[in-house]
């Protein structure tokens, strides 16, 4: 089986975030593999293992993207495509969509694995509109995957519990955090990969044109502040009852 | 972020750090650890990359303690691993590096420190075996070891005399007398050990009799980079959990982190770790491409003792009664780092080793 997984580098969830002038993400900062997209690569690995094949990674970004597929094949993908070209700076979700849909079309992999929504862009809208660029149906949420034969399902997460999905592969399916715990590189994975293929690839390789954006974000606010919480006295006497009924009131109870 | 220090990261934050109180209190860390380690890769390094594992364990929160006792492999296989004898590797090297077996090293007695060629357990060749007799003292992994590599005296005074012997567990006539109790690096077991006409094969004599001493001394050389590792490291630990606590803490309506006399505190601990960290990583590259370096393998680890003394100090100063507290990290550090100034030769010894070779 052929398991093809988008990683996207981001900056570092751990140091602090900012916004370039245009709104785009800061990006001059420390950077790594978007952790949702680890998850997508461990799913990967345990379908490779279970079933044999080969995990390809593709990313699309600056040349240090580079580092974000080495650190996935330091966990055991066998080789990279690292999509990279100055018109594609500040590519939006659409541009991203095509760049890695014709790089992903190149290699007719039977299973495309993306992460529900990237850690820093977070809209969510590259994988579906790949899906469609990549004529594949689309599974997503998943937080359980099988495959078996030509046939690909999985537990689709849903906010009381999950739905059971199948489709016909080829297909794109999106993971969820918790789908398995992502393995870390051991030391001989971390030298092995050093010796792994990444192929790097620019528009004119893919034969598409940059064309106009989709999408622009105009503005960008900070989310409404916090009302400071409702304080209850409690006198020793009446302070259990005041928390229930704010509890019940707020129906969490 | 690098990848071996992610992993390492990822390892300490998943394997050890929720575990390291409890193994503090119990006073051993469990076999198993050996294996999670082995399996990615972290007892079976190089020089330069061990450093990098010992360091970044540390500097994600656990200490030099834990990797003492992790890494005891590091003082009680190389001598095994050098002589070259296949059985031998096939026996206690390999499935050492793999977890599956815990080695120590004893060359300390009661009446033997520093002055390691006084030492007195002796072994008497008796047919194919040697009798072995005497006592060991403060041994690392001692309690827990599968085998002990063990100096003892096969031949006349002096240092001529001494030659390394494997002894393994459950070997007749040979038991752990003691665990001993520790002021730090309490997740690391330290034993006393005793042997009473133990017989230990003679295939289990590690290169040949009489060169004990001089296999000691090749591979003090990592073992004192090791342990200058774990001073800087601890160093840089400790700066990083003063800083954390002096942008918090707020004494009459300021932050710590805002008042002169700490922030020169901070700014002296993070130099002396750094340059700790810089000359120690220099001279260890050196050592690796196979230069003399002895001189510099001692006053580096006087350096960065110094660094680690100087910052665990500072550190716990700054966090004020905070520190003193059994549940705040610097107060372990403050105690492991103690034996960084005694253990692998103590800071004089090594001060006598630079003034012999400054033609003293
Ligand atoms: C305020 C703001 C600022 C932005 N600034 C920038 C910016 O400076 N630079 C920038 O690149 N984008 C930026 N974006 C995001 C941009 O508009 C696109 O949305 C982005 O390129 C891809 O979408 P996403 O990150 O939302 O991905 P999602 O659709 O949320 O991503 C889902 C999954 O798709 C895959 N995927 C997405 N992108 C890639 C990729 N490049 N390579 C491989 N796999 C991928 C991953 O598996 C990912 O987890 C910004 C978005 C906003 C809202
Ligand atoms: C926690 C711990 C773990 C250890 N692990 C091991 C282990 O795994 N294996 C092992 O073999 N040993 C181990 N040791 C022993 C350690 O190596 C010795 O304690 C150390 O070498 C010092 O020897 P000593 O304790 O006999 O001190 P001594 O040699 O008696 O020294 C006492 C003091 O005198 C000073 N001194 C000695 N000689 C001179 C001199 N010529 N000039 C000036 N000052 C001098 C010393 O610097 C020291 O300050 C461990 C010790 C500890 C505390």
């Amino acid at each position: 089986m052929k398991i093809v997984v988008t990683v996207k580098q981001v900056p570092d969830p751990n140091a602090t975030q900012g916004l370039e002038s245009d709104n785009t993400i800061a990006r001059d900062r420390e950077v790594v593999l978007d952790p949702g997209d680890e998850y997508g690569i461990e799913e990967g690995l345990v379908l490779k293992e279970a079933q044999g094949g080969e995990v390809i990674l593709v990313s699309m970004g600056p040349e240090r993207a580079r580092d974000a597929i080495r650190k996935g094949l330091s966990m055991g993908a066998d080789r990279g495509i690292l999509i990279t070209d100055e018109q594609l700076a500040g590519a939006d979700a659409l541009l991203t969509a095509k760049a890695l849909a014709a790089a992903i079309k190149a290699e007719s992999p039977d299973l495309v694995i993306c992460a529900t929504e990237s850690y820093d862009g977070s809209t969510g809208m590259v994988p579906p509109m790949l899906a469609e660029l990549l004529d594949m149906p689309q599974l997503t949420t998943a937080k359980q995957v099988e495959v078996s034969g030509s046939k690909v399902t999985i537990h689709r997460q849903t906010e009381d519990g999950y739905q059971v999905v199948e489709a016909e592969t080829p297909a794109l399916v999106t993971v969820t955090a918790g789908i398995a715990e992502p393995r870390y590189a051991s030391l001989k994975g971390i030298m092995a990969a050093r010796s792994k293929e990444v192929k790097q690839v620019g528009l004119s390789d893919l034969g598409i044109e940059k064309g106009e954006a989709a999408e622009t974000v105009l503005a960008v606010n900070d989310a409404e502040a916090r009302q400071a919480g409702e304080v209850v006295e409690d006198d020793g006497s009446v302070g259990v009852e005041k928390i229930m009924a704010v509890l019940q009131t707020a129906k969490v109870v | 972020m690098d990848l071996v220090r992610d992993t390492v990261r990822r390892f300490a934050e998943k394997e050890v750090l929720p575990h390291l109180e409890e193994w503090e209190t119990r006073g051993e860390v469990p076999h198993d650890l050996h294996r999670k380690a082995a399996a990615l890769g972290l007892m079976d390094t190089d020089l330069l990359t061990g450093m990098t594992v010992s360091e970044e364990l540390i500097r994600a929160g656990a200490s030099s303690g834990l990797c003492a006792a992790l890494f005891t492999h590091g003082i009680a296989i190389p001598h095994i691993r050098n002589a070259g004898d296949p059985a031998q590797i096939a026996r206690w090297v390999t499935p050492t590096l793999a977890g599956e077996k815990i080695g120590a090293l004893a060359v300390t007695e009661p009446d033997a420190g520093s002055d390691v060629a006084r030492l007195r357990t002796r072994a008497v060749r008796q047919g194919d075996h040697y009798v072995v007799n005497g006592a060991k003292t403060f041994i690392t992994s001692g309690c827990r070891a599968d085998f002990v590599t063990t100096a003892v005296r096969t031949g006349g005074e002096g240092y001529q005399g001494v030659s390394l012997l494997v002894i393994e567990k459950g070997t007749p006539g040979f038991t752990v007398s003691r665990k001993l109790q520790k002021m730090g690096w309490l997740c690391s077991d330290t034993a006393e050990l005793a042997f009473q006409d133990a017989r230990v094969p003679v295939e289990n004599l590690v290169g040949e009799e009489g060169t004990g001493f001089l296999q000691l001394m090749r591979n003090f050389q990592s073992e004192r980079i090791g342990l200058a590792v774990s001073a800087y490291a601890t160093a840089g630990r400790c700066v990083d959990l003063a800083l954390d606590w002096a942008r918090q803490r707020e004494t009459f309506g300021r932050k710590l982190a805002e008042r002169q006399v700490i922030r020169h505190k901070l700014a002296e601990m993070a130099r002396r770790a750094d340059v700790a960290r810089e000359y120690t990583l220099a001279v260890a590259r050196r050592l690796d491409a196979g230069e003399e370096v002895t001189l510099q393998v001692s006053m580096a680890k006087n350096t960065a003792v110094e660094a680690a003394e100087f910052c665990a100090y500072q550190a716990l100063q700054i966090f004020g009664g905070a520190g003193y507290m059994r549940e705040s990290e610097v107060e372990r550090h403050y105690r492991d780092v103690r034996i960084l100034a005694i253990g692998g030769g103590t800071t004089e010894i090594m001060n006598e080793v630079i003034a012999a070779r400054l033609g003293l």
